[in-house]
């Protein structure tokens, strides 16, 4: 058994919402976590049931080889850093750090030495006798990690912790965050519904949607592998480009090519993906693309544009290339990089 | 700074209704600070007199009552100590009973709710009569405790906390519970101090209600030792005014100054939380 065991978990609200689905999952001391999903996907429940702040209504959940489905949060040796970060409003940072720690009945001494510690890893150690209303959002955002570390628990949670945060800092936080994380080498699980966020911060990550665990790997293996439509279309930016095709005998035929021999033996109506980052231009090209705009980037271009039957396609090249707007592009796929998924199931066919 | 015409008039009404405040405190305190035979003959006056000393130092050490044992400090002490019993408990009980309305979800916290709103329509001197008869079945009368109990339970306290803490965002409850806090140390550690403001402010309403009661003291003591300030005013000049002697108007006007010096220090002391809470909020 792993350290965090997650056996058939059920949420069902008390208005009916079936917020998770029978989830299982496994997560290895030490690792770091992440749930990502669109919006409303359950991950937060999914979360908060591992804290205790939500009741299970059916599975079960292991913590370091114990069931803790009854087990009240104040128990469980948990810490969770929220969205709006939750400080105390009337404790200056000192005390909201030495709070989960008092209530443990450690001694002073301990507590000064371990809030000082914490703060120092954090560098808010300037900041210990200020309320948090006078602190900034990258500051208070250091004030909730410290007091989840603090206190040394089993297991970080974070619920989108740096969504209050402006671009820039969140990219510094979140390199932070995995910093810290691979520090300290507390068991970690991190919500996001950003999908570069959960790529840069997983050890493995699981993707959400409905209620359901789509997919759990590591970025990489979902990056290269997508198993749904779904996982393929939340996972990479830009986003795949997606063709409606159809497979008879091993040939796909998609609106104006056909790519032969391929991986599946399925045959009917499917989905055709390919990420804009696998296609480069070529003589004996599958795809014709009319440019309408290219997005520069300096290290690479983001050319959209439209295929013959209007559809909208993404392709990116590196940004050594001038590329004119409304421009014939002919286009091919590295190393026959695309992703076949069954039409009305969204699972990957080939 | 330019002032603006509208400044102007709205300075204007603030300076009458402070006015409107003040001048019949200043014309009470400056007529008691006469002799009675001048205030009956001349009427109020707006100037300080020589008989300040003199007035005061009698209304509050010369017995009166019946047994003329009772003096005006006795029954000073008297209203504080019920005011402040009558203060205190309404707010540590109304506190204590929204916080179990707001966060025990309990089926009927909702018409539980609505049955301590609706008492508002009950106040002590609808069910006087029944009070009376618990309390004195209780052997209560002339006590302290008699005269405080039946008036510690406030709807309205309660329904302010209600709303308070209604506001307080639930990831703070929950941040708490992780971090080991029970159900009272929660209440202690954050939803007291967070509520400073609205406890100093309810606090304020909850003394003047208090120090104000005339009706329930009045019919719960008969001791003279256990009379209010209220009761004093109307019962301690009169009963010696035996036709021949002049009614003691000066002293009456001193009794009057020295019975809002209570509410006055308990507001004073209690602004400076009060103001913080206004003008900062720490939510
Ligand atoms: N307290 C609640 N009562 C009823 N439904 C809820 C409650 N909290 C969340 N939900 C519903 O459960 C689903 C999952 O919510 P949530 O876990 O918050 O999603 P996410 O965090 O992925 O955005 C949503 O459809 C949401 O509306
Ligand atoms: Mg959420």
């Amino acid at each position: 058994m792993s350290f965090l065991d997650l056996k058939n978990v059920t949420k069902i609200y008390p208005n009916g919402t079936k917020a998770v689905h029978e989830t299982s999952l496994s997560v290895d001391e030490g690792e770091f976590m992440v749930f990502v999903g669109p919006s409303g996907c359950g991950k937060s429940t999914l979360l908060r049931m591992v804290a205790g702040l939500e009741d299970i209504t059916e599975g079960d959940i292991n913590l370091d080889g114990k069931l803790i489905n009854e087990v009240d949060p104040s128990e469980r040796d948990v810490a969770m850093v929220f969205q709006n970060y939750a400080l105390y409003p009337h404790m200056n940072v000192y005390n909201n750090l030495a709070y989960g720690l008092k209530n443990r009945g450690i001694d002073k001494e301990t507590i000064e030495q371990k809030v000082n510690d914490a703060a120092k890893l954090l560098q808010i150690s300037d900041y210990l006798q200020r309320k948090p209303s006078m602190l900034s959002g990258g500051q208070r955002q250091r004030v909730a990690m410290g007091r989840a570390i603090v206190r040394n628990p089993k297991i970080f949670l974070f619920d989108e912790p740096l969504s209050n945060l402006d671009a820039k800092l969140r990219i510094q936080m979140r390199l932070e965050i995995k910093k810290l994380q691979q520090k300290v080498g507390v068991t970690s699980i991190f919500v996001t519904h950003d999908q570069v966020e959960a790529m840069t911060l997983a050890d493995r990550l699981a993707v959400i949607n409905n209620g359901i665990i789509e997919q759990l790997g590591t970025p990489i293996e979902i990056y290269d592998n997508p198993k749904s439509l779904f996982v393929a279309g939340f996972i990479g930016s830009p986003q795949m480009n997606f063709l409606d095709g159809n497979i008879k005998n091993k040939t796909l035929s998609a609106e104006g090519f056909e790519i032969k021999d391929i991986d599946s033996d399925f045959e009917g109506e499917v989905k055709l993906g390919i990420r804009p980052e696998h296609l480069s231009q070529s003589e004996n090209s599958l795809i014709n693309l009319k440019v309408d705009l290219v997005e520069q980037l300096g290290s690479d271009n983001l050319v959209y544009g439209h295929l013959k039957d209007k559809k909208d396609f993404c392709y990116r090249c590196p940004g050594n290339l001038t590329i004119e707007k409304g421009a014939d592009l002919s286009l091919n796929i590295e190393n026959n990089k695309y992703y076949i998924f069954d039409k009305s199931t969204g699972k990957r066919v080939n | 700074m330019k002032i603006k015409p509208l400044q102007i008039i709205a300075h204007i009404i603030l300076i009458l209704g402070v006015l409107l405040m003040v001048v019949p405190i200043w014309i009470s305190f400056a007529s008691s600070s006469h002799d009675s035979v001048t205030i009956l003959t001349e009427g109020m006056k707006f100037h300080i007199g020589d008989q300040l000393a003199r007035n005061y130092n009698e209304v509050l050490n010369e017995k009166g009552g019946w047994s003329e044992e009772v003096t005006a400090a006795k029954m000073f002490i008297n209203s504080f100590i019920m005011a402040l019993g009558i203060a205190t408990l309404k707010v540590v009980i109304s506190a204590m009973s929204a916080y179990a309305l707001v966060y025990y979800r309990f089926k009927l916290a909702v018409p539980i709710f609505w049955l301590i709103f609706i008492t508002l329509l009950v106040p002590l001197e609808v069910r006087i009569f029944p009070s009376y008869k618990i309390v004195s079945d209780l052997g209560l009368t002339n006590s302290y405790t008699g005269l405080i109990l039946p008036l510690v339970a406030s709807a309205t306290a309660t329904f302010f906390f209600r709303q308070f803490y209604k506001t307080i965002p639930d990831e703070l409850l929950e941040s708490a519970k992780l971090d080991g806090a029970n159900a009272w140390s929660f209440f202690i550690d954050f939803l007291v101090p967070l509520s400073k403001t609205m406890i100093a402010a309810m606090f304020i309403f909850m003394f003047v209600y208090g120090y104000s009661q005339y009706l329930w003291p009045l019919i719960m003591t008969t001791a003279e030792e256990y009379w209010t300030v209220v009761m004093g005013m109307k019962i301690i000049y009169t009963e010696s005014y035996e036709g021949v002697a002049l009614p003691r108007t000066a002293e009456r006007f001193a009794y009057i100054i020295l019975s809002m010096i209570p509410p006055v220090l308990v507001v004073v002391f209690l602004q400076k939380w009060f103001i913080k809470g206004l003008i900062q909020t720490e939510k």
